[in-house]
């Protein structure tokens, strides 16, 4: 049972953990991360590495959607900006990773600003419908523009520090995780100020945010910028750990899947996005698991790629169905009950 | 400027926005009655396809029955995802279910690989294959069938929408669902009748495309155009599905013709960006005021 | 508590359209600054409208408004409320996101600073913007509007009573000079009107906050009211002390109607 968690101050109110047992978790799990490489096989590292990516961008994604309430299907898109960026950074200029990561973020932001000029005027599933319009814009260029590489695109070189190329799993390790753990404590913090209380204003009901003071084209450009930027850095990521970028690289489908882990996580909340990318990462793996247990294994596995696709859908709609708040509202009630035990509500 | 070349290319692309106009009608017989943006229109229509194949070239069943019974198959698909996936999710933001559509997308192109894989497959021919002349144009027959099947369906749509009971009934659903109630609508099923006139309509589209150009587990692309179609025309008009179908049609035949295939999509979706922009309601569609 | 000084609100001439239909024609009063102006008037009158109109959604075909002398009729809503116009609204318009604390500190957006890499890094002006609101907030508005135990509820769980009360506190959040309240107490009982009747006078007395509200309740427009405007039809028929509207064989006419009952219900009021 939860109890003695008493604020003498308002600021200890307003912090981010607040209580005891949540700082101790904490500390757990930042002894694990930091464990984690030493322990873990390449395999483990690589879906580690993995997921990171995808927190990144689901989180951005997140606070684009589940907390502006500005449904993009152009996250992938964005990424793929950031990407690029990177890749041409890195063959054509040599500059070092930290600004090629930066760039990639700010190039991607210019490309969500200017998706988000008119969503003042157009709203709703018209935006989804235009950022669609705007991903196959963007496939286009990457595709039929030379400096991009063409359809054949571009291979990346590892990124250096001091002269040691970040070119295994165990060593991108150590970029992707702190980058991820500083963007998700960004995000988290934008909640606390007026800028996170904005965003969500102009979900729920965004004329009358307009009445009380909220620019509404200011906000959603913001809201824009900030979820392309997060993007863009994934990109980057992206691209230092799979080496290498094509136009195909970045399709719709996985726009949908950062939709999809945001909807399975939980619209609006940090944790959701969390745990989001990382079931919608795990699944193909636990599929690929599960098929190589089976009896008939090897003649399975020319399914997995349509059996992917159809979980896929029916997690979404799944999820849309019966829990809505995703699996950090799942969390939330597991929490509760321990924090009443033993008594019920 | 070669007259009788645009020409052609223009007779072809209205032909073949005859088609887009069917498809996106199926759209708007869901948004009519249920306010839903159904993103799986092109899975649907891929679905109806592939149930067709299934009759006529898996089961060997003679065209007359085949047809009817993948439409009426594509018809209760139509009703089993409304009742499973849409009517749960009734009175949630309108964002809630646009995703739901686009889950079903991917289990509608996940199913169709697993069981016909991704290959891509012939339907059988049923259409005369003699070939068309208008003046010196030349219009391939399938095309011009296809196009003719579309407009007498459209024609039979667009009359049963202004004079039966049923269609009068669907647009009082969608306009306010609770009056609609109190007067005695039943509304559950509309909604049911809804969907599955729209799977029937999204097979028949489906039949004829896939007989034009064959059928893949990645069909569903065609619905990207629908949608730029329904847009373009109002989400909620008929007429508009039609105008939109033809205009979006011939644009993309000129684009094919005259940049290249690869720039096909590329003026559809500038298209849907610039009428977002400038008349985001469409040609034809109601335009939603906001109260505050 | 009347001041003798110059109009803080002046609505001069307002006419507002929408495509044929007039919601307002020629909309005219002021609101002295430390008053309480009621506008009252029957269903579809055009009150709403015109407190729009006033925030600043709409934009009026002719005519002016005026706050502390400036001409707002053309400045946007966000920037009207920085300026000092507060606002709650008629059905209830919470955030149904967030808890009743930061709905409440929502109001308070466009006096504050924070930019989006403050807000990133939540260091230095963050923080320091934020203890600054919840201080100001507990103490003035929480404690003032007795809403202290349900702080951190999400507002959807609410009872419609208790929203309002969070409406209004956010509206004070604002920093308001003139405080337009749509229907405080639509929907409440005895008990929740006399609560809000009392919030409101001192608001006025405590904050010296100019008070602009619609209301049916017409005994609370009575008993509060300094000045009243009644609309009918998007016109103002009349305008007055409440004595002097009350009496007003026009104001009678658009609320009972023409007739016997209208003329039964005068000469009620004169025996009263």
């Amino acid at each position: 049972m939860r109890i003695g968690t008493l604020k003498e101050t308002y600021t200890a109110d307003a912090a981010l953990f607040d209580s005891r047992t949540q700082k101790v978790w904490l500390a757990v799990a930042a002894a694990l991360l930091v464990l984690f490489p030493f322990m873990a096989s390449d395999y483990w590292l690589y879906l580690a590495c993995l997921v990171s990516i995808n927190v990144a961008s689901a989180t951005g994604l997140n606070i684009l959607t589940g907390y502006t309430g500005l449904v993009s299907l152009g996250q992938a898109a964005f990424m793929g900006l950031g990407a690029y960026t990177v890749a041409v950074l890195e063959t054509k200029v040599g500059t070092p990773f930290v600004l090629n990561l930066l760039a990639g973020g700010f190039v991607a932001m210019l490309g969500g600003l200017i998706v988000g000029i008119p969503s003042l005027r157009v709203k709703g599933l018209y935006l989804a419908i235009a950022t669609i319009a705007a991903s196959f814009i963007a496939h286009f260029i990457f595709a039929n523009w030379k400096f991009t590489g063409g359809t054949g695109g571009l291979s990346v070189p590892p990124a250096t520090l001091f002269g040691l190329p970040l070119d295994t799993s165990f060593r991108l390790y150590w970029l992707i995780v702190p980058v991820t753990v500083l963007m998700l404590l960004g995000a988290a913090n934008l909640f606390r100020t007026r800028v996170g209380r904005a965003f969500i204003a102009i979900r729920d009901r965004d004329i009358s945010a307009e009445v009380l003071g909220i620019p509404l084209l200011r906000y959603k450009l913001l809201s824009f910028g900030l979820s392309s930027f997060y993007a863009g850095v994934a990109g980057g990521l992206w691209a230092y750990f799979f080496r290498v970028v094509t136009p195909e690289s970045f399709p719709l489908l996985m726009s949908i899947f950062f939709l999809a882990a945001i909807i399975v996580g939980g619209m609006g909340s940090i944790l959701g996005g969390i745990l989001g990318a990382v079931f919608m990462t795990m699944v193909p793996e636990l599929l690929k698991l599960v098929v190589d247990l089976l009896p008939g294994g090897s003649e399975l596995t020319v399914f997995l790629s349509p059996v992917r696709t159809v979980i896929f859908g029916l997690l979404i709609i799944g999820f849309l169905v019966f829990e809505p708040h995703g699996l950090a509202e799942v969390w939330r009630r597991i929490r509760r009950f321990f924090h009443l035990w033993p008594f019920r509500n | 400027m070669d007259w009788a070349y645009l020409f052609e290319i223009s007779l072809t692309g209205i032909a073949g926005g005859g088609l887009y106009a069917l498809a996106a009608l199926a759209f708007v017989m869901v948004y009519k009655a249920t306010r839903v943006v159904n993103i799986a229109i092109g899975e649907m229509l891929m679905a109806g396809a592939y149930l067709f194949f299934t009759f006529a070239s898996m089961f060997a069943l003679p065209l007359w029955l085949a047809i009817p019974a993948a439409v009426l198959g594509a018809g209760l698909l139509g009703a089993v995802i409304e009742r499973t996936m849409i009517r749960p999710l009734l009175g949630e933001p309108p964002i809630s279910v646009f995703m739901v559509t686009v889950g079903l997308a991917s289990v509608l192109v996940g199913l169709v690989e697993m069981i016909w894989t991704a290959d891509q497959r012939r339907l059988p021919d049923f259409m005369p294959t003699k070939p068309i002349m208008i003046g010196d144009a030349f219009l391939a027959p399938k095309v011009f069938w296809g196009a003719m099947i579309a407009v007498v369906f459209i024609a039979a749509v667009l009359l049963v929408f202004r004079f039966w009971r049923g269609g009068v009934a669907l647009r009082a659903t969608a306009s306010d669902q609770a009056a609609a109630y109190s007067v005695g609508i039943n509304v559950p099923r509309v909604f049911s009748l809804a969907w599955v006139a729209s799977g029937m309509l999204a097979a028949i589209s489906g039949i004829i495309v896939g007989s034009i150009g064959g059928i893949s587990s990645s069909m569903g692309v065609f619905g990207l155009s629908v949608l730029v179609v329904v847009i373009v025309g109002g989400l909620d008009s008929v007429l508009g599905a039609l105008i939109g179908g033809l205009l979006i049609g011939l644009i993309e035949a000129l684009a094919g013709a005259y940049l290249g295939g690869e720039y096909k999509l590329l003026a559809t979706f500038i298209v849907l960006v610039a009428v977002l922009l400038v008349r985001p309601y469409g040609l034809f569609g109601t335009h939603e005021i906001e109260r505050l | 508590m009347e001041t003798t000084s110059s109009p803080l609100l002046q609505v001069d001439g307002v006419t507002l359209a929408f495509g044929g239909v007039k919601a307002l024609t020629g909309v005219g009063f002021d609101v002295r600054p430390g008053s309480i102006t009621a506008v009252i008037g029957p269903n579809g009158a055009g009150k709403t409208s015109l407190f729009n109109t006033i925030s600043g959604f709409y934009k009026p075909a002719s005519g002016a408004i005026r706050f502390k002398g400036e001409d707002i009729t053309h400045v946007p809503a966000p920037q009207r409320a920085r300026m000092g116009l507060g606002r709650s609204f008629q059905n209830i318009a919470l955030f149904r996101g967030m808890t009743v604390l930061d709905n409440i500190k929502l109001g308070r957006h466009a006096h504050l600073k924070t930019n989006v890499l403050d807000a990133l890094f939540y260091i230095g002006r963050a923080r320091r913007e934020e203890a600054a609101l919840r201080r100001d907030v507990e103490e003035r508005i929480i404690d003032f509007l007795e809403i202290d135990h349900i702080r951190h509820a999400p507002v959807s769980a609410l009872s419609y009573g208790l929203q309002k009360r969070v409406e209004m506190a956010r509206a004070l959040a604002m920093q308001p000079q003139i405080l337009m309240l749509d229907e405080p107490v639509a929907g409440m009982n005895r008990e929740e009107t006399e609560d809000m009747a009392r919030f409101i006078l001192d608001v006025r007395e405590e904050w010296g906050v100019t008070v602009l509200m619609v209301e049916h309740d017409m005994g609370m427009v009575m008993d509060l009211s300094d000045h009243v405007v009644v609309l009918n039809f998007g016109q103002v028929i009349a305008q007055g002390t409440p004595a002097q509207v009350q009496a007003d064989p026009e104001v009678i006419r658009a609320y009972l109607g023409a007739g016997d009952v209208g003329d039964l219900r005068a000469k009620l009021q004169r025996a009263a």
